[in-house]
């Protein structure tokens, strides 16, 4: 075996252009993968036009008075603004495609606002458009939700101060004290203390008598009001918030996504290299009909094909960690767990050269041989990738199922929990990934036997 | 020597060899000629190992047999001395480096033994082919259509290298459909037809039992498979 691997990297050695697409390839690929699930999108650029006049855009909640361009500021940390000055203009940005949207806060928007928040309250509720570039259906779903979820962060803000006014109105009727209206102070004596007053007054008229049952009358509503009062606040923070939500991970690891790219750039690294690289060198013998010669005696099919899984093997694994070293420059990376995921990579690579052989085996060229390794390989990583709720569960267990036939999973698997050290065992992944390169390598065997001459 | 005694060979209900008996003394050169689906290549890789024969036995002096593929089994980005010596070592030869010498000289490729393979000519990689089948100087050689790819200066060339083995003592033993390099250079011939063996003997032979008064080898061999109802 040791001269059929000598002979193997001197074939790669003189053959540049394929070692350069087998490395840069890949890399590239995993890197644009890795970026692309790791990096945020960008932010969608927005036409924002406020027709607020300047110095206008202030309102009173509570005695307080809040500037409502900070609530268009937090608006802004999840678009990009283009600040124009009239609807048109923001209308013209939209259409041509600069902005893929355009927010327009109407020059009434304060005045209503604080109308609303009035104690008088009524009139009505301020209004601001929203105007989209329908043209790319994906990219108007993006700003569509990007705003929209941005204002109800806003409303709700907004309901909170509010909420938290009516509260200490309620609690002003309940305990008394004193409010601002129409730039006057007025004492409010509140419902405890006009209990006290009643139960002052009711002593004064005789049992029996009309005044007295009427004052019971009025003293028992004041309880009662008293008593429902009390849980205001807590009923109206209800209001302003029905749902809270408590965020908790039941099912695999908390990696961060920008871990989780490296694990699936090196996964897919491994992938295309190991499996090409098996394929084509089995192939290979096929097509330079050296096949026959070596099989006649001078090394049997089992050792061709546990060469060409240890060649590839060994190539896409010295590839895998300088991949996992460069990407650590950008990401954390667990490096006490160095052994385990250097055994992930092993076996990883162990298990797509098993399936590369299996591959090699049925294809009588290397350019089969690559086609359908190329084939395979590009399914195989989408379907692992597939996260669980986004498809029907009967379609999410097939592809479960599929996805257990072939390396790629179990070695993204393993890569993720030993490259992010999530503290989940890595022995299963593991497991799975020397079963596979058993069946696999079994798969080529019987493949050979069908199809080597 | 070598020698094959009523070999058979069964692909299912496909009867490709019947019965088939031969020997081949060393130093002597068989030719193993017949029509296509005659069996010719179904005898060679049961005589050289490849495929095993569903009855039959085949002895080889010493065990060892070299064989030769009909298309050239090397390397292309290897060089010629790689190729040698990549087999030399799968070969097992005792001393890898003097059998690659050796092949060297003998395929007077020594100039060359740098290069890749790819850049020879298709004569030159032939000889390689060639040389490779005899890195384990085996008593016997077998041969798999040698020149059917070649031009006549090469097809020259690869005849001189195999008689001067012959001469050695090395037993030949090739199929072709090349009727004149039969007649040329073999001693004796072995007519299959059908997987069926029809004939053994020398060209003469062969022309004198079809009425000796064919134009040529070719006219005669034609002749006796139409005789023989082929």
């Amino acid at each position: 075996m040791r001269w059929l691997l000598v002979k193997d990297l001197q074939i790669l050695r003189r053959s540049p252009l394929l070692v350069v697409l087998l490395v840069a390839y890949p890399i590239l690929v995993a890197l644009l993968i890795g970026f692309a699930l790791s990096g945020g999108p960008e932010k969608p650029r927005v036409a924002f036009v406020n027709e607020v006049p300047a110095g206008e855009g202030t309102f009173t909640v509570g005695g307080q008075t809040r500037d409502a361009t900070t609530y268009a500021d937090r608006l802004f940390e999840k678009v990009d603004p283009i600040r124009v000055k009239t609807r048109k203009e923001a209308l013209d940005l939209v259409a041509s495609g600069e902005a893929l949207g355009a927010l327009i806060i109407p020059a009434d928007a304060a005045d209503r606002l604080r109308s609303s928040l009035s104690l008088s309250g009524g009139g009505e509720r301020p209004q601001v458009e929203v105007v989209y570039n329908g043209e790319d259906p994906l990219k108007r779903r993006f700003v569509e939700s990007t705003i929209e979820s941005t204002l109800s962060e806003a409303n709700l803000a907004l309901s909170k101060e509010i909420t938290k006014v009516g509260a200490s109105y309620l609690d002003i009727l309940l305990k008394g004290g004193s409010i601002d209206l129409f730039f006057r102070k007025i004492d409010v004596l509140g419902l405890q203390r006009s209990a006290q007053v009643l139960d002052g007054l009711r002593d004064r008229f005789p049992e029996g008598t009309e005044q007295r049952r009427e004052l019971d009358a009025v003293q028992r509503f004041a309880q009662l009001a008293v008593e429902n009062l009390d849980l205001s606040d807590a009923i109206l923070a209800s209001i302003a918030e029905p749902v809270t939500v408590k965020q908790t991970v039941l099912r695999g690891s908390r990696t961060p996504l920008d871990a989780y790219a490296v694990a699936v750039a090196v996964a897919i690294s491994l992938m295309f290299v190991c499996v090409l690289l098996a394929a084509g060198m089995l192939a290979l013998e096929r097509e330079e009909h050296a096949f026959g010669r070596l099989v006649r005696g001078l090394v049997s099919r089992t050792t061709l094909l546990a060469e060409k899984v240890a060649l590839s093997a060994l190539c896409s694994f010295a590839l895998g960690a300088l991949l996992v070293a460069g990407l650590s420059l950008f990401v954390d990376i667990a490096w006490s767990q160095a052994p385990l995921w250097l055994l992930a990579l092993l076996l990883g690579a162990a298990g797509f050269g098993a399936l590369g052989v299996a591959i090699g085996a049925a294809a009588r060229e290397v350019r089969a041989a690559s086609l359908l390794a190329f084939l395979l390989s590009l399914p195989i990583a989408f379907l692992a990738l597939v996260p669980s709720g986004t498809v029907a569960p009967a379609l999410y267990d097939v592809i479960q199922a599929i996805s257990a036939l072939f390396p790629f999973d179990p070695t993204l698997d393993a890569l993720d929990r030993t490259l992010n050290d999530s503290g989940q065992s890595v022995a299963g992944p593991l497991l799975h990934l020397a079963a596979l390169v058993a069946g696999w390598g079994v798969v080529g065997r019987v493949a050979l036997r069908r199809f080597g001459s | 020597m070598i020698a094959a005694t009523d070999v058979t060979k069964r692909y299912g209900a496909h009867e490709a060899l019947r019965g088939v008996s031969f020997t081949a003394a060393p130093g002597e050169r068989l030719a193993i000629i017949g029509p296509n689906g005659a069996g010719k290549t179904t005898l060679l890789s049961i005589l050289g190992g490849l495929v095993p024969p569903t009855s039959g036995t085949v002895t080889a002096e010493g065990g060892a047999v070299g064989w030769v593929p009909q298309q050239t089994a090397v390397y292309r980005k290897l060089s010629v001395a790689e190729n040698l010596r990549l087999f030399a070592r799968l070969e097992r030869v005792a001393d890898p480096r003097a059998a690659v010498e050796r092949a060297l000289a003998d395929t007077g490729l020594a100039e060359r033994a740098g290069d890749e393979l790819g850049t020879l000519s298709g004569g030159n990689q032939q000889r390689v082919n060639i040389a490779i089948g005899l890195l384990a100087d085996p008593p016997v050689l077998l041969l798999d259509e040698p020149s059917s790819a070649l031009d006549p200066r090469h097809r020259q060339r690869v005849w001189a290298f195999l008689d001067r083995k012959a001469e050695g003592g090395t037993t030949i033993v090739f199929t072709t459909h090349d009727l004149a390099e039969a007649a040329r250079h073999a001693d004796r011939v072995l007519v299959l037809a059908d997987g069926e063996r029809l004939f053994e003997g020398t060209p003469e032979e062969l022309e004198t039992a079809v009425g000796g008064d064919a134009k040529d080898f070719e006219a005669a061999f034609v002749a006796f498979l139409t005789a023989k109802g082929h």
